[in-house]
C-alpha cells in the first residue's frame, strides 16, 4: 500500500469536510477498498473512515412505509435486522461473501463502488430504490452509470437507501465458488401493480433490469411465465467462467428459480 | 504516524502506526500477539479473524487506526487466565480439529462468535459459517466435529466425507 492518513469522524458534517480534501477518499467497510489499497490500485492522500458515523447506520420503517436503511449498515446488521421486513433483501445480504466480511462491508460502500458483480444493485434496480446523499435522492435507475461508475459526485456520500417493500422476493445467485460472488444474481420482486428483475454479474454493461420478463411476470408471476422468454448473449461478459451464452442462459434460470423461491 | 489505543484482551494497549498499518499487524509486531495469522493477505483464508466488539472480522482487512476505542479479542484471550482452554479450544483438541494448526486461531475465533450467536448450530449451519476459513490441510471434518461437540452436541451422526 501507499502511505496514507486516516481519518475517523463521528459525524456526517466532518466526514463531507474532509472529503474535500485533494486525494481524500471514503473508506466505508474496506472489504473492497483494503484489498485494492493493497494492490496499490489506489493512492489516496487521505481514507476517511465513515465507521464512526451512527447516523447513517441502522434500519427503520419510515411513515410511508417504505424500509429506510442506513448506508453505514453492515450486511451482517442488514440480514438480522430486515428479515422480518424485508426478507428478500434480509437473504441477499446474508449470502455476501463470509460472515467475517458481513460484519465489515456495508450496503452504502457496495452501491457506491458499483461493482458489476455486487448483489445490492440487483435489488436496488429490481425495487426501484432510492438512493439518498448527503445532498439528493437518485432513483436506482439513474444511479448505476455502467462497471464502477455510479451517478456519485467527488465527495458525495450515500447517507440511506429507500425500499419499497415488495409483497414477495427473492435473490437467487450462482457463485463462482472461489469469489463467491455470483456469476450471474437475480432479485425478483413482486408488487401489486409489477413486477422487478435486477440482474448482475452478467453484463458487460453492469448491473441491469430484465424489461421482457418483468411484462411477463407483471400479469402472470410465475416461473413459467418466462418459459417462451430468452435473454440475448451480445453484451454478457465473457471470462474463463463462462461464456455469454451461458450467462445469458443463467440469467434465465436465476429469474426462474428466484420467481419460484419468492412465491 | 498517529497514536491508536484500544483495549486488546481485556488490557488497555496502544502505540503509534501509519495509517495504512493493518489491525493484524499492529497486533503482531507492536503488541507481539503472534496467535492471529496472516495465511493469505487478501481476506480469504481467515487465519486472521479476531473480535472487534464482540463481532467477528478479519484482522488483515481493517486499519488498526479503524478499531481506536474499540474491545479487541484475540486467540490469546480466549482461555482462561489460568490457562483454562475455552469450551472450543478444548474440543479441537479432543476431536483432533487440527493438524498442521496454521488456520486454527481463526477456526476458533470463527466457531467462537457462531456459538456466541447460534449455541446449537445445525451441522450444515457450521459449516456456512466458516465458509471464510480455509484449511489448507482440508482438515475441515474434524473441525466441524470440534464445533458440535463444543456446542454440546452429538458428534456421532456427522457422516465421514
Amino acid at each position: 500500500m501507499y502511505a496514507f492518513e486516516i481519518e475517523k469522524p463521528t459525524t456526517l458534517a466532518d466526514a463531507l469536510a474532509a472529503l474535500k480534501e485533494e486525494d481524500a477518499q471514503a473508506l466505508a467497510g474496506g472489504q473492497t477498498l483494503i484489498p485494492s489499497l493493497k494492490a496499490r490500485l489506489a493512492m489516496p492522500s487521505k481514507l476517511v473512515s465513515l465507521a464512526g458515523i451512527e447516523e447513517i447506520k441502522g434500519i427503520c420503517t419510515a411513515d410511508d412505509g417504505r424500509l429506510c436503511i442506513g448506508g453505514g449498515t453492515t450486511h451482517g446488521a442488514i440480514a438480522r435486522e430486515a428479515a422480518d421486513r424485508f426478507p428478500g433483501l434480509a437473504g441477499l445480504a446474508a449470502k455476501i461473501g463470509d460472515p467475517a466480511v458481513r460484519n465489515r462491508g456495508t450496503i452504502g460502500g457496495s452501491l457506491a463502488n458499483n461493482d458489476p458483480s455486487a448483489c445490492y444493485p440487483s435489488a436496488a434496480l429490481a425495487c426501484g430504490a432510492t438512493i439518498v446523499t448527503d445532498r439528493r435522492e437518485i432513483a436506482a435507475g439513474e444511479f448505476f452509470l455502467g462497471l464502477f461508475e455510479t451517478a456519485l459526485e467527488e465527495g458525495e456520500l450515500i447517507t440511506e437507501v429507500r425500499f419499497e417493500v415488495p409483497e414477495a422476493s427473492n435473490y437467487q445467485k450462482f457463485e463462482q465458488p472461489a469469489s463467491r460472488f455470483p456469476l450471474v444474481g437475480v432479485f425478483v420482486a413482486r408488487y401489486a401493480d409489477r413486477g422487478g428483475v435486477g440482474v448482475t454479474g452478467a453484463s458487460e454493461g453492469g448491473v441491469f433490469r430484465w424489461n421482457e420478463a418483468e411484462e411477463a411476470l407483471a400479469s402472470n408471476w410465475s416461473a413459467d411465465a418466462l418459459e417462451g422468454l430468452s435473454v440475448p448473449a451480445d453484451g454478457m461478459i465473457e471470462d474463463l467462467h463462462g461464456t455469454p451464452e451461458y450467462r445469458a442462459h443463467l440469467v434465465k434460470v436465476m429469474t426462474q428459480r428466484a420467481v419460484a423461491a419468492a412465491g | 504516524m498517529a497514536q491508536v489505543s484500544m483495549s486488546v484482551n481485556g488490557q488497555p494497549a496502544e502505540g503509534e502506526v501509519e495509517g495504512r498499518t493493518l489491525l493484524v499487524d499492529f497486533l503482531r509486531n507492536s503488541l507481539e500477539l503472534t496467535g492471529t495469522h496472516v495465511g493469505c493477505d487478501t481476506s480469504q483464508c481467515g487465519a486472521c479473524v479476531v473480535h472487534v466488539n464482540g463481532a467477528a472480522v478479519k484482522a488483515c482487512t481493517m486499519f488498526a487506526l479503524e478499531a481506536e476505542g474499540a474491545e479487541v479479542t484475540t486467540i490469546e484471550g480466549i482461555a482462561a487466565p489460568d490457562g483454562t482452554l475455552s469450551a472450543v479450544q478444548q474440543a479441537f483438541q479432543e476431536h483432533h480439529g487440527l493438524q498442521c494448526g496454521f488456520c486454527t486461531p481463526g477456526m476458533v475465533m470463527s466457531a467462537t462468535a457462531l456459538l456466541k450467536d447460534n449455541p446449537r448450530p445445525t451441522e450444515a449451519e457450521i459449516r456456512e459459517y466458516l465458509q471464510g476459513n480455509i484449511c489448507r490441510c482440508t482438515g475441515y471434518h474434524n473441525i466441524v466435529k470440534a464445533v458440535m461437540a463444543a456446542s454440546g452436541q452429538d458428534v456421532g451422526a456427522i457422516a465421514a466425507e
